[in-house]
């Protein structure tokens, strides 16, 4: 498909500013169809570009265009683009099935394809077993899951996403990010944000990095990730039997350390190969059937290998 | 274009073509949502003790006739239809319609944007495909439903639980003739009063991020109108409302003026200042953006 206007979203020239607080400044962006990351630490403005994106917010400077519709066109923006943000509240007293057939109907659909197109949607994030439970008694990963269906649910051609992969358990990660590719793969934009790299690594064609407000750089996926191979990625592991799980996790070849958290209710993993290393976890904790209470990378040591990129790129100049 | 046309149309075709038929079925779309949200959450539980009280108080007042000895009195009973019209005129202009209904109004109005926001679920409907005026009308009238019907049930009750005094003749005056027209009548000021209340409150709901304090100066305006020189007293709901009074005061604020306001210029020029006040709204709606922080 030829790279016109109207298949691409263009930030021009664009700066956001709350009051005396920079929020983006001078962000120049065209992004084409694909999975396409934004990057960076937390208050970085990731969150700032999508909400400028979604017109949730109004640039102090700059035009946006989403596929060539202007952000402040709700009307025909919200019918080719899916948000699924942040914002962990909903609506009082729905359940998962009445919060999407609900928006669904807002959007003008008919009773019949709402009802239709919120199974679609609710089967797709696999929350179908949950569905017609209040949303207010959700886990984080079904609330998470719950907001993913929602923006899915009206077949978008655009769908943005802030930091979709937040609450999920690896399991649920896998089956959200192969959902993702899926989507990619029907020639859908789609704008993650996420300041974990090692998951942007595994999804992203394209990668944005933003810091305090700039976007520092922009392109192809592929020199981030052999940036970040030479780090090892850090992971936090809460769970029943921290000691047995140790003992599995030093045969892998991947793991560089583990070690015991001092409550001894978790571990800490640095790893070579996250991705190995998620497979083989996934495996003995369904092989020997121990109950995981979270897994996490630990954000000190993304935030650093971060800083470690902007290091490199600042030394570039 | 018909609703039925509407929704043959693929989605991205429904916004392009659909226009104003698109408009009445996402307007329908949030009524379904916003009169449940108002009539049943738990922050209407407030509304209904407000609305409940004149009935209480109407009720009190008629045991307290019945049981008293000016009502076997056969000269008092011949006055009881114009004590009691006075005494609800007096009732229903100070408890109900400025205290019951306004601040009934100021909660449910106000809520309908703040109460989102303070709730972190106004992105909601931001993200969807509607536009903000619409959404604006949608939840006003959502509101406007709500209102109506409690205050109206509140006016009836404390009406009817007024006259229950004067047993079974009273009952007979209120359900014909010139008690069903006056019946009729206070009803219909209650609805132009959540008509033109509702509307001012959801504005102030938009502009400010606490507010009470606003509230209480339209509550203190509305209440010095009588005071007011003639221009001014045109900016308040209760100057409109006040020349359709049935059963008119004599004396102090609940007083008709000497030459009211008639009730055909009354009623149109109640819904064009209630149509300024929601073009303000909506224009404060099109620059709003989403920012939960600090709430």
């Amino acid at each position: 498909m030829a790279e016109t206007d109207d298949n691409l979203i263009i930030f021009d020239n664009v700066s956001k500013f709350y009051g005396e607080i920079l929020g983006v400044n001078r962000v120049n962006l065209k992004i084409s169809a694909g999975i396409t990351s934004l990057v960076g630490p937390n208050g970085s403005g990731k969150t700032t570009l999508m909400n400028l994106m979604t017109g949730l917010l109004q640039p102090t400077r700059g035009k946006i265009s989403v596929l060539g519709i202007s952000p402040y066109n709700p009307e025909q923006l919200f019918r080719r683009l899916g948000y699924c943000s942040q914002f962990d509240s909903f609506p009082r007293g729905v359940t998962g099935r009445e919060l999407i057939r609900s928006f669904l109907t807002v959007h003008s659909y008919s009773k019949t394809e709402a009802k239709e197109l919120t199974h679609k949607a609710l089967e797709r994030v696999g929350l179908l077993d949950a569905a017609d439970r209040k949303v207010a008694g959700y886990s984080k990963g079904m609330r998470q899951k719950a907001r993913l269906a929602q923006s899915i649910a009206h077949n978008p051609r655009v769908l943005v996403l802030d930091e979709p992969l937040n609450g999920l358990d690896p399991m649920a990660r896998a089956e959200v990010i192969g959902l993702f590719r899926s989507l990619a793969s029907e020639g859908l934009h789609l704008i993650i944000s996420s300041h974990i790299l090692h998951e942007v690594d595994m999804m992203s064609d394209n990668v944005i990095l933003v810091s305090n407000g700039y976007v520092i750089a922009e392109g192809n996926v592929r020199g981030v990730r052999e940036e970040i191979e030479e780090r090892p990625a850090e992971i936090v592991i809460r769970c029943q039997y921290p000691t047995a799980l140790a003992s599995k996790v030093f045969t892998m070849d991947s793991v560089v350390e583990a070690r015991l958290h001092k409550d001894q209710k978790g571990l800490f993993v640095k790893t070579k190969d996250a991705d190995k290393f998620y497979l083989m976890f996934n495996k003995l904790v369904i092989e020997n059937d121990w109950g995981i209470e979270s897994v996490a990378p630990a954000d000190d040591d993304l935030n650093a290998v971060y800083q470690y990129l902007i290091g490199t790129e600042g030394e570039g100049r | 274009m018909s609703s039925t046309a509407i929704e043959a149309l693929q989605p991205e075709e429904k916004a392009e073509n659909a226009g104003f038929a698109l408009w009445l079925h996402q307007i329908q779309a949030i009524l379904k949502l916003e009169v449940k949200k108002n009539l049943w959450s738990l922050r209407s539980i407030l509304i209904y003790l407000l609305a409940f009280l004149p009935v209480v108080i109407c009720l009190l007042i008629a045991l307290t006739v019945f049981l008293t000895s000016a009502a076997g009195d056969p000269g008092w009973r011949e006055e009881f239809a114009q004590v009691m019209a006075k005494t609800f005129t007096f009732i229903y202009n100070g408890l109900i319609l400025r205290t019951v209904v306004f601040f009934g109004c100021a909660w449910i109005f106000m809520n309908l944007f703040r109460g989102e926001v303070v709730d972190r679920s106004l992105h909601y409907y931001f993200l969807c495909p509607v536009r903000r005026e619409v959404l604006v009308v949608g939840k006003y009238l959502s509101g406007l439903i709500a209102s109506t019907i409690i205050f109206s049930l509140a006016t009836i009750g404390s009406l009817f639980f007024l006259y229950l005094a004067g047993y079974p003749s009273s009952i007979n005056y209120l359900v014909q003739g010139v008690g069903l027209r006056h019946a009729g009548i206070y009803v219909g000021i209650t609805i132009l009063a959540c008509v033109g209340y509702g509307s001012f409150f959801l504005l102030v709901g938009l502009l400010f991020r606490n507010p009470i304090l606003p509230a209480l100066a339209l509550f203190g305006w509305e209440w010095i109108n009588y005071l007011l020189p003639p221009l001014l007293k045109k900016i308040s709901v209760i100057h409109y409302l006040h020349s359709l009074n049935p059963v008119p005061m004599d004396e102090g604020p609940f007083a008709v003026l000497a030459e009211p306001t008639p009730a055909w210029l009354a009623i149109p020029g109640l819904l064009l200042l209630t149509i300024v006040v929601l073009a303000l709204a909506c224009w404060k709606i099109r620059l709003a953006e989403i920012s939960y922080s600090g709430e």
